[in-house]
C-alpha cells in the first residue's frame, strides 16, 4: 500500500481510538448530571438523612470536609518539610535514593492497604478507634507523596541564582530557603496541596475501617467520633441498603463529583494564575 | 610604603570531580585596589571568585586544598555567614529578587536581624548613592525591581552588595549583558568604591580590565600566568601567552 | 544570635525528620501488615493459603485458599490492560503527535477530569449503567462480572496510562523526528519506526503503572465484579479480587480472629505485588532517562 494512504488510514484509526477513550468520560458525567440533578434540592444538601438512604447528605458533606481539612493539616507541614529536604538538603547518596524509592512506593500502595495499615496502627495500636482522627492520619500518609513531589518540583523551579544571591549577602541556609526560595515556590506547592485535597475527598477504601460511619445522622462531636463521608455514603447507599431509589444514589454521586471538580478547578486556576504572574 | 595585603591564597587547588579548576594558586590582593582578572572561558576566574566567599561549596562536586586568608585569617575556619557579609558579590547577569527595590537592598541587613526602618532607609539611600542609582530610583523604591532596566538592575545588585558594608566586593563579569552607557556608569561606580573597598573584577573584556584595574591578573587553564600593574601587563607582558591573549590571538 | 542558631538547628532537624518520614511510613506500613498478618501462618499452613482453591472464611471448617482471589485479581486486571494499553497508546500518539489546537485541549482536559474522578463514582456508574447492559447483551443472570470490572478498570486507569505514555512520546528528542522526516519518511513511518521505539521504556513504565493501579483498585471492583470467590473460567462470570475481599470482609470480622489475620495476610500479598510492579515501573523510567 502506498505509505500516504496507509498513514491516512492509521491516523483515522488513532482518532477513532481517542474518541472511544473519551466517550465513556462524557457518558459518565452525562448520566450523573442528568439523573443526579433530579434530587438535588436545598433540603437534600442541608438536612440529615431521616433513615438510611433517605436522602439528605449534609452530615456526609460536612464529614468529608472535616476529613479533608484534617488531612491537609497533617500532610501539608510534613510533606513540605520533606520536599524542602529533598530539594535543598539531600545529597546524592544512598539515603536520598532510599527516600525517593520510599516515595514512589508510597504513591503505589493500594488504597485498601492504607486502610489496613490505618486500622492496625491508628485504630487498634494507638487506640484512636474508628474516628475522624484515624481517618485523617490514614489519608494524610496516602496523599503525602503528592505534597512532597509538588513541593520538591516547585522548589526546584526557583532559580538557583536566587539562592546564591541570598547566601552571598550573608543569609544563612534556612533564611535563604525561608525568604528567597519558599515564597516563589508557594504557588506550585499550593497546586499540589489542592490536588491532594481532591484525592483525599474522593477516597473510600482508606476510610472504610478507620473513620467512616455507615449511618450517623448528626455531626461528629469530637475528633474521636466516627464521621459519614460522601464517597462511603455513595457506596453504602448504592450497594448495601436495599430498596433505595436509584436517583438518591445519583444525587449523592453528583454532589461528590461537583465537590471534586470544584476543588480541581481551584487548582487549575491557581496554576494558571501563577504561570501568568511568574516574572523571572 | 608597603601595601597592606587584604587577601592571600596559599597553594589553592580546586577540583570539580576530576576537573582541576584551579592549580596551585598563590596570589596576594592589596587593600583598596581594583584587581582585574582576565582570561579565556574556563580559565578558573569565576571559580577563584567563588572560592573567596565559599560559594563553590554549594556544588556537591567541589573539593579543594590549600588556604585562603583574609586579613590573615583562614576563611575555612571562619563562620561562613559572617565571611559572606564581609565579601559582597555581583553576578554576571543582574539578579534582582522579584521584590521591591527597597526590599532588595535591605535584604542582607534584614537577614542580620535589623528591623529598624530608619536604619534600613539610611542604608538603602547610602548604598544606592554609592552605586549611582539613587537619582533614578529614589521615587520608585516600592516598585518591583524587575521593572528597572538591565543596567539599573545591575547597579541595584551592586547597591545590594554594598548595603551590608562589606570589605571586599567581587564582580563576576558584571557588564557582560549591558550596553556601553550602563557599563560606563558601573565602571564609574567602581572607581569611587575603591576608596573604601577592595574590588576584584573578573571580566571577559580585556579593555575593561585595562580601563579599570590597578593591577591585572591573567588566568589560563586554572593557572595564574601573570600578575602585574595594569599598564605594565598590557604594554610589556612578560609571558608570551599573556601577550597572545591580549593581542586577541586566542580567547 | 545564639537563639537564632538554636532555632535554625531545630528547623533543620525537623526538615531532616520530614525527609525521613516517607521511609518511616513505608517501614511502618510493612511492619504493621506483618505484625497483624504473620500470626495467621502460625495457625494456618502457608501451603494451603497459597495453593488452596477455596476461600470459605466463615464456613466449618474454614478454608483460606487465595487461589480464586489471586486469579480474580489477575483476570480483571488482565482484561483491563488488554483494553487500556492499545487504546491508551493510540490516544497518547494522537494527542502527542497528531492532534492540534482545540481537539488536543479537549482530549487532555477530559482525561485530566477523569483522573480526579473518585473511584467510587466510576464503580457506581459500572453498577447502574454497564452491568445491566452486559447482562442484556450476553443474556446472563447478572451483569456483575469480570468483564464489567475490566471495562471500568480500563476507564479508571486511562489517565495514568495515557499521560505517562504521552510524556514518553513527547520526551523523544525533536532531532530524531526531524532526521526521519528529512530522509523522506511519512509522519506515520516516523512515529512507528523512530518515535515509538525511542519511547518504548516510558511506554512500558506506563503499562506497569497501569497494572499497579488495576491490581490495587478497590471500590470499582468491589462494586461491579459480583464478588463470588470462585476460580474464574471466563470473563463473563462474577469474580472476587484480593482488594474487594479485604474491603468487604474486614468490617465484619472479630479483631484478633483467624479471619482477621487472614485479611492482613492478603494485605501483605497486595503490598508485595504493588511493590514489585512499582519497582519494575521505576526501572523502566530510569532506563528511559538514560
Amino acid at each position: 500500500m502506498n505509505p500516504k494512504r496507509r498513514q491516512k488510514i492509521v491516523f483515522s484509526l488513532l482518532f477513532i481510538s481517542s474518541l472511544l477513550v473519551i466517550t465513556p468520560i462524557f457518558l459518565i458525567f452525562f448520566f450523573i448530571f442528568k439523573e443526579g440533578i433530579k434530587v438535588i434540592s436545598w433540603e437534600f444538601l442541608t438536612t440529615s438523612p431521616a433513615r438510611m438512604g433517605g436522602g439528605g447528605v449534609f452530615p456526609a458533606i460536612v464529614g468529608t470536609l472535616y476529613l479533608t481539612l484534617g488531612t491537609v493539616l497533617i500532610s501539608v507541614p510534613l510533606g513540605v518539610l520533606a520536599g524542602i529536604y529533598l530539594s535543598e538538603y539531600a545529597k546524592e547518596n544512598l539515603l536520598t535514593r532510599l527516600v525517593k524509592l520510599a516515595i514512589i512506593n508510597l504513591a503505589g500502595v493500594p488504597s485498601i492497604v492504607y486502610g489496613l495499615f490505618g486500622l492496625g496502627l491508628f485504630v487498634i495500636f494507638l487506640r484512636f478507634g474508628a474516628s475522624l482522627l484515624s481517618g485523617c492520619f490514614t489519608l494524610s500518609i496516602m496523599v503525602l507523596p503528592i505534597v512532597i513531589t509538588a513541593t520538591k518540583e516547585a522548589l526546584n523551579n526557583v532559580p538557583q541564582s536566587f539562592r546564591e544571591v541570598s547566601l552571598s549577602l550573608g543569609a544563612t541556609k534556612w533564611q535563604t530557603i525561608r525568604y528567597c526560595v519558599l515564597p516563589y515556590a508557594f504557588g506550585g506547592i499550593l497546586t499540589g496541596v489542592i490536588l491532594s485535597i481532591g484525592r483525599a475527598s474522593g477516597e473510600t477504601a482508606p476510610i472504610l475501617f478507620t473513620a467512616a460511619a455507615f449511618y450517623l445522622p448528626h455531626l461528629p462531636r469530637s475528633i474521636f467520633d466516627q464521621v459519614m463521608a460522601l464517597p462511603y455514603h455513595l457506596y453504602v447507599v448504592a450497594t448495601q441498603v436495599p430498596g433505595v431509589e436509584r436517583r438518591v444514589s445519583y444525587g449523592i454521586c453528583l454532589v461528590l463529583v461537583v465537590l471534586v471538580i470544584l476543588i480541581d478547578l481551584i487548582a487549575l486556576i491557581t496554576r494558571y494564575q501563577i504561570r501568568k504572574k511568574k516574572l523571572w | 610604603m608597603v601595601e597592606e595585603i587584604k587577601i592571600e591564597t596559599e597553594n589553592l587547588n580546586v577540583w570539580f570531580d576530576s576537573i582541576h579548576a584551579l592549580k596551585s594558586l598563590n596570589i596576594k590582593i592589596r587593600k583598596n585596589e581594583i584587581l582585574g582578572i582576565i582570561g579565556p572561558a574556563n580559565s578558573g576566574k569565576t571559580t577563584f571568585l567563588r572560592s573567596l566567599n565559599r560559594l563553590n561549596e554549594l556544588n556537591p562536586k567541589y573539593h579543594s586544598s590549600g588556604k585562603i586568608y583574609i586579613d590573615n585569617q583562614d576563611i575555612s575556619k571562619s563562620d561562613v555567614n559572617l565571611l559572606r557579609r564581609r565579601i559582597g558579590m555581583v553576578f554576571a547577569l543582574p539578579i534582582p529578587l522579584p521584590i521591591s527595590v527597597f526590599d532588595n537592598i535591605s535584604y542582607g541587613l534584614r537577614m542580620q536581624g535589623v528591623r529598624d526602618k530608619k536604619i534600613l532607609s539610611q542604608a538603602v539611600e547610602k548604598s544606592l548613592k554609592a552605586a549611582y542609582l539613587w537619582d533614578e530610583v529614589k521615587d520608585r523604591l516600592k516598585e518591583n525591581s524587575l521593572k528597572l532596566s538591565g543596567g539599573q538592575q545591575q547597579r541595584l545588585c551592586i547597591a545590594r552588595a554594598l548595603a551590608t558594608e562589606p570589605e571586599v566586593i567581587l564582580f563576576d563579569e558584571p557588564c557582560s549583558g549591558l550596553d556601553p552607557i550602563s557599563t560606563a556608569k558601573i565602571e564609574e561606580a567602581m572607581f569611587k568604591l575603591k576608596e573604601n573597598y577592595t574590588l576584584i573584577l573578573v571580566t571577559n573584556n580585556v579593555k575593561q580590565a585595562a580601563r579599570v584595574g590597578d593591577r591585572t591578573a591573567f588566568f589560563l587553564s586554572g593557572e595564574l600566568i601573570e600578575l602585574n600593574k595594569t599598564d605594565q601587563l598590557f604594554t610589556i607582558p612578560k609571558n608570551k601567552r599573556t601577550e597572545d591573549y591580549i593581542m586577541g590571538k586566542f580567547g | 544570635m545564639n537563639l537564632k542558631k538554636i532555632r535554625e538547628f531545630i528547623i533543620e532537624r525537623l526538615i531532616f525528620l520530614g525527609g525521613m518520614a516517607s521511609i518511616i511510613f513505608v517501614i511502618l506500613i510493612f511492619a504493621f501488615l506483618l505484625k497483624e498478618g504473620l500470626p495467621f501462618f502460625r495457625i494456618y499452613p502457608l501451603k494451603d493459603f497459597l495453593g488452596g482453591r477455596f476461600w470459605y472464611p466463615i464456613s466449618e471448617p474454614v478454608q483460606f485458599g487465595i487461589k480464586p482471589l489471586i486469579l480474580g485479581s489477575l483476570i480483571v486486571t488482565g482484561g483491563a490492560i488488554l483494553i487500556v494499553v492499545p487504546l491508551g497508546l493510540a490516544t497518547a500518539i494522537f494527542i502527542a503527535e497528531i492532534a492540534r489546537g482545540k481537539t488536543k485541549e479537549i482530549l487532555k482536559c477530559s482525561i485530566e477530569f477523569l483522573e480526579t474522578t473518585p473511584s467510587v463514582v466510576i464503580g457506581f456508574i459500572g453498577l447502574v449503567v454497564l452491568a445491566p447492559f452486559i447482562r442484556k447483551v450476553f443474556s446472563l443472570p447478572t451483569g456483575l462480572t469480570a468483564l464489567c470490572g475490566s471495562i471500568m478498570l480500563a476507564i479508571m486507569s486511562t489517565p495514568t496510562v495515557v499521560s505517562i505514555m504521552e510524556d514518553a512520546i513527547t520526551a523523544v528528542p525533536k532531532v530524531y523526528k526531524e532526521a526521519a522526516l528529512a530522509i523522506g519518511a511519512t509522519h506515520w513511518q516516523t512515529i512507528w519506526r523512530v518515535i515509538l521505539p525511542a519511547a518504548s521504556s516510558g511506554i512500558m513504565a506506563a503499562v506497569m503503572l497501569g497494572i499497579g493501579r488495576c491490581i490495587g483498585e478497590t471500590m470499582v471492583v468491589l462494586m461491579v465484579t459480583g464478588n463470588a470467590a470462585v476460580i474464574p473460567k471466563t470473563l463473563l462470570q462474577p469474580v472476587r479480587t484480593l482488594t474487594a475481599t479485604i474491603a468487604s470482609e474486614m468490617g465484619e470480622v472479630v479483631q484478633g480472629s483467624e479471619h482477621y489475620f487472614a485479611l492482613f495476610a492478603l494485605g501483605i500479598i497486595l503490598f508485595s505485588l504493588s511493590f514489585i510492579v512499582n519497582l519494575i515501573a521505576d526501572f523502566f523510567i530510569h532506563k528511559g532517562v538514560k
